[in-house]
């Protein structure tokens, strides 16, 4: 940029000289010209004079480099339009910061200094990068916009699937599966395979998409619940008695004889992590790499029927008949947090992807959001029928079974929500509720089989092909399954915060204290117990040594008050202080004054 | 009614043919990616137990000298050559990708002292108890020819050192004195003293190159001006210092190697205080030598190991040692900054990888960007507790273990009578001395 200084420092200079025509190849050279006599007073040679020009050309093209936004010209006199690094959208910067910058260190630490700086200028690199890269991405999320007067709650899913392409039209379909119903649902990560788990013992996996049946099979005995483990290729059920699991082709893998009673599951898929809880009120925790029981916990709270797991921080959450929900590590005997949400029973509960937002539902027809971070309740809202089942999208759409009606929600957290984005009706009453991760679609488990939904603006658009991909191949699966087997994460470190492994563990001064005590051998900073001297010449009486002691004593306790006054004191000062800024600001009348009563 | 529904085309996401690689689109949301610390820490720690498993440095050990190695030189030229002078005035020319001896010659009567290639690599100078300095082609004589020195000087006493300048035909020796020569002339152009004593090593500086530094016997490192008739300055240790090296980056430091079991980094400017103290031997050190990259250094020592030292850091990260290798006399780190070479008393020369984990040879892409990879997350977690405690750990001899637990409880002993004396006297009467002021004695200018 210009600055008007230099520009008038430069008219000066023209208005002594007389100048010459000017050429369009001399442009620049004139200019440097007028920007050596700034810098340097006096006559010059021509010689020197071009040497300048040449330099001062180099330093104009580096500054023009460094300067953006400022529209310098080039030599054939255009001005580049974008001049600078592209610009990056402060939204997209801030999706991908990790944390604040870090606090500078004090002086003396000049090569921690060094070593914070340097990685900040990475991360933000790294920060840039990724932003940038972000705009690249291929796929847009799906959306659903009614006509003027129209509600997007009375769009029916014929309407939609009439409408959109044909592809995406198969997947809105129903099965008809009246006798062994009623169905539990659960996508696998990839959302390529759906497995149905039948009340009455029928199990099911479909290549959902390709509408490819993969096993089907009769376990002769009640279903609780179904849930793929970390592959396609193993899914766990959970029987009347025991839990069981079985590979892709329908055949028993194992049956878990300590696991009993089992009536809902959770997958924790980093940790290799299968989380029961049973009808006797224990939850436990199986390690599907090993085969190991990893922890086993009795909550002491009864049938637990009501279980989901926090995606962000793997904690468990659990909804008890009391009302409350809890929520559970497997290191921890007790419940790390006990919420009480309801006046009735907890009939679902659901977080959301980010670990933010909770939603809970319970049997005073009331759904609500919390947040989960703060543990604060965010909004209520009643729903006549009550929601006995409850689902959260990977974009955040809430979707509530009441009854045989699936309600779909947007946004329910941060505006109050009065009506439905979607509404559809099914046969039966819900029994198992998912969406299918990136994916516009929610499958539903209902007593007259499943129906798959048409939810426009579901699913994540563009998923991460090395986290889960959809369109693998089997390689593809062998090595993710390698790969993520040996980064598995010890189930010790499952706690409220997950980043906490990453922080500075500063210690605090009493430990820090002790440490300094244990390696010392004795307390420095204790303070030593007066013993008087001894006298001679019979000034050492009992009489004079006391009061020597009491001397002392006096002297400690006069110090004791004198800082007790001098804090009062401070604390004085400041308060006049504060009370005089408020008096000055109070005095400063403003124009809404009058308003006031 | 306006939709939109996700609906993505296979083709974009999977190869067109068998032959493509496959497609992996990526997208950095970290919704994405939950437990990123968590998966990162699990990374670190299995790269850290890998590299461990992986520490292999060992590579070879040349054998055929017929008494113990007692001094090294690199080839200025040729990362593959090697020479080496053992206790019985016989000097050896190595080939080190085929790993044989390819020349064999009998420089001197008694111990080869010191040994170094001229800076353009077409000869080299030996010195010997035989108070002769000799330069040799370093091409083998023709057939019938008989192995003669292009030159040899006749000097009035031992010479227990050597080194050539940089990039004049100068060279300095020491001994009784400190020698500079002229390599067209037969007597010395300048010969420095200071007090009546011997030096054990002599080293040019390798970016100022007039400076030139040596360890004397009297536990002084004395530094030279090439240009000036005087000595400039010395510093006086408690005990003796062996060798030193200048550090080829910043050579305005030199690491002097010290019969008190450490080393110690100075500065040039400032002698009164050592920049950094590097103790973990348990045993005199006999030479060190710094990499080319003058961030690491290597350190050989009379109780059989070796052990590589951060420039900055007061303790090893690696030590090596072999069940055979007896007192290590001489110690170089190879120009190409990738191998370490040591010439020990039982007449072997060992050959050492400089990073124990490495993987030799060429390494594909995507294998570098792992190991980058790796290195960087080992980097970023090292503070953690078990990881540290994997990374720390080394295996080592039974003597040396306990010799390190008993200095260990040596040292605390003292510092706990100085703290009761400091304790039990005037404050101020005993002051708190660092532990890099203890060891320096005196500057003299």
């Amino acid at each position: 940029m210009a600055s008007p200084g230099e520009a008038a420092v430069g008219n000066t200079h023209v208005g002594e000289k007389k100048k010459p025509t000017s050429r369009y190849w001399e442009e620049p050279q004139e200019d440097g010209k007028h920007e050596n006599k700034v810098g340097e007073d006096g006559e010059q040679t021509e010689q020197s004079l071009e040497k300048k020009t040449r330099q001062t050309q180099k330093a104009k093209k580096r500054k023009q480099e460094e300067d953006q936004g400022d529209g310098n010209k080039f030599i054939s006199g255009k001005s580049d339009p974008f001049p600078g690094p592209a610009p990056i959208p402060e939204d997209r910067l801030q999706k991908f910061k990790r944390r604040d910058k870090t606090k500078k260190p004090r002086r003396q630490h000049y090569k921690l200094k060094d070593m914070i700086a340097r990685s900040e200028e990475t991360s933000e690199m790294a920060q840039k990068q990724a932003a940038r890269f972000d705009l690249l991405l291929p796929e847009d999320a799906g959306f659903l916009e009614g006509d003027e007067d129209e509600d997007t709650c009375t769009i029916s899913q014929e309407d939609i699937a009439d409408v959109v392409d044909i592809t995406s039209a198969t997947k809105y379909f129903d099965l008809k599966l009246s006798q062994f119903g009623p169905y539990r649902v659960d996508y696998s990560k990839t959302g390529r395979q759906l497995l149905l788990g039948g009340r009455r013992g029928h199990v099911a996996c479909i290549d959902w998409q390709s509408k490819q049946l993969m096993c089907e099979i009769n376990v002769m005995e009640s279903v609780n619940d179904v849930k793929w483990l970390h592959s396609e290729a193993m899914y766990a059920v959970a029987q009347k008695k025991w839990l069981h699991i079985y590979d892709s082709n329908g055949i028993e893998l194992h049956c878990i004889r300590k696991f009993n009673d089992v009536l809902r599951m959770q997958f924790l898929p980093y940790h290799f992590l299968l989380a029961t809880a049973s009808a006797t009120s224990f939850l436990q925790y199986l390690d599907v790499s090993v085969g190991k029981e990893v922890a086993a916990i009795c909550t002491k709270t009864g049938r637990l029927d009501v279980m989901c797991q926090n995606p962000h921080n793997a904690v468990i959450h659990l909804g008890h008949s009391n009302g409350t929900v809890t929520l559970w590590s497997p290191n921890q005997k007790e419940a790390l947090v006990k919420m009480l949400c309801h006046q009735g029973g907890v009939r679902s509960v659901t977080v959301d992807k980010t670990g933010t937002y909770m939603v809970t539902s319970g049997m005073d027809k009331k759904l609500k959001v919390y947040d989960i971070r703060a543990f604060k309740p965010l909004k209520s809202y009643f729903l006549p029928a009550g929601a006995s089942c409850l689902s959260l999208s990977q974009r955040g759409l809430l979707s509530a079974a009441t009854g045989d009606i699936v309600q779909v929600y947007r946004d329910v957290w941060n505006t109050p929500v009065s009506k439905p984005y979607m509404a559809h009706r099914v046969q039966r009453t819900i029994w198992g509720m998912n969406f299918c991760p990136f994916e516009d679609v929610l499958g539903v488990g209902h007593g007259e089989g499943f129906t798959s939904m048409l939810i426009p603006g579901a699913g994540e658009p563009n998923f991460d092909g090395l986290d889960a991909n959809p369109y693998r191949s089997a390689k593809q699966r062998q090595e993710w399954e390698v790969k993520a087997l040996l980064e598995k994460i010890q189930p010790e470190l499952i706690s409220l915060d997950p980043t906490e492994l990453g922080q500075v563990d500063r210690a605090t001064f009493e430990q820090r204290h002790q440490d300094r005590v244990k390696a010392l051998g004795f307390d420095p900073l204790a303070k030593e117990k007066f013993i008087p001297k001894y006298k001679k010449k019979g000034r050492s009486s009992t009489g004079s040594v006391e009061r020597r002691k009491r001397q002392v004593a006096h002297e400690d306790q006069r110090d004791v008050i004198r800082r007790t006054a001098e804090d009062k004191m401070k604390i004085e000062k400041e308060r006049k202080k504060r009370e005089k800024k408020e008096a000055v600001l109070s005095s400063q009348r403003s124009a809404l004054d009058r308003f006031k009563k | 009614m306006k939709v939109k529904v996700l609906s993505r085309n296979p083709d974009d996401y999977v190869r067109e043919t068998k032959l493509d690689i496959q497609r992996v689109p990526r997208n950095y949301d970290p919704a994405l990616h939950p437990f990123e610390v968590s998966r990162e820490y699990t990374r670190a720690l299995n790269a850290t137990k890998l590299e461990r498993v992986f520490a292999k440095p060992f590579l070879a050990s040349l054998d055929g000298h017929r008494d113990g190695v007692n001094c090294m030189a690199k080839h200025t030229r040729n990362l593959s050559t090697l020479l080496s002078g053992s206790c019985d005035g016989e000097v050896k020319l190595w080939n080190l990708t085929k790993r044989e001896c390819v020349r064999t010659l009998q420089a001197h009567e008694g111990f080869v002292r010191g040994m170094v290639v001229r800076y353009c690599g077409t000869s080299f100078f030996t010195v010997g108890d035989d108070k002769t300095i000799k330069q040799w082609k370093m091409e083998a004589p023709g057939y019938g020819e008989e192995e003669e020195p292009l030159n040899t000087i006749l000097g009035k006493t031992v010479f227990t050192g050597l080194d050539h300048h940089q990039k004049d035909a100068v060279f300095a020796t020491c001994g009784q004195q400190v020698d500079i020569w002229d390599e067209q002339r037969s007597s010395p152009i300048r010969s420095f003293t200071w007090g009546v004593d011997s030096f054990s090593s002599v080293r040019f500086n390798p970016v100022e190159t007039e400076l030139l530094a040596s360890c004397a016997s009297d536990r002084s490192i004395v530094l030279y001006d090439m240009r000036e008739s005087a000595p400039l300055k010395k510093v006086i240790m408690t005990m003796r210092s062996n060798t030193l090296c200048w550090n080829p980056m910043e050579a305005y430091y030199f690491t002097c190697s010290n019969e008190d079991y450490n080393l110690y980094t100075y500065d040039m400017r400032y002698l009164d205080r050592p920049v950094t103290v590097h103790m973990d031997h348990v045993s005199a050190v006999l030479d060190v030598d710094y990499s080319p990259t003058g961030k690491e250094f290597v350190s050989a020592s009379f109780d059989k190991t070796i052990r590589i030292f951060p420039k900055d850091s007061g303790h090893s990260r690696e030590v090596y040692h072999t069940k055979r290798m007896q007192h290590v006399i001489c110690i170089k780190w190879s120009s190409d900054n990738k191998y370490i070479l040591s010439g020990s008393d039982e007449m072997n020369i060992r050959l050492w990888k400089a990073n124990a984990a490495e993987k030799l040879g060429v390494l594909a892409p995507r294998e570098r960007q792992a190991a980058n990879y790796s290195q960087k997350l080992k980097e970023k977690f090292q503070h953690h507790p078990q990881i540290r405690r994997i990374a720390h750990h080394r295996h080592l001899p039974k003597n040396i273990y306990h010799q390190t637990k008993e200095l260990r409880v040596m040292k605390e002993a003292r510092r706990r009578k100085e703290r009761n004396v400091r304790k039990h006297s005037k404050p101020g009467s005993v002051p708190v001395v660092s532990e890099k002021e203890k060891h320096v004695v005196t500057v003299v200018k």
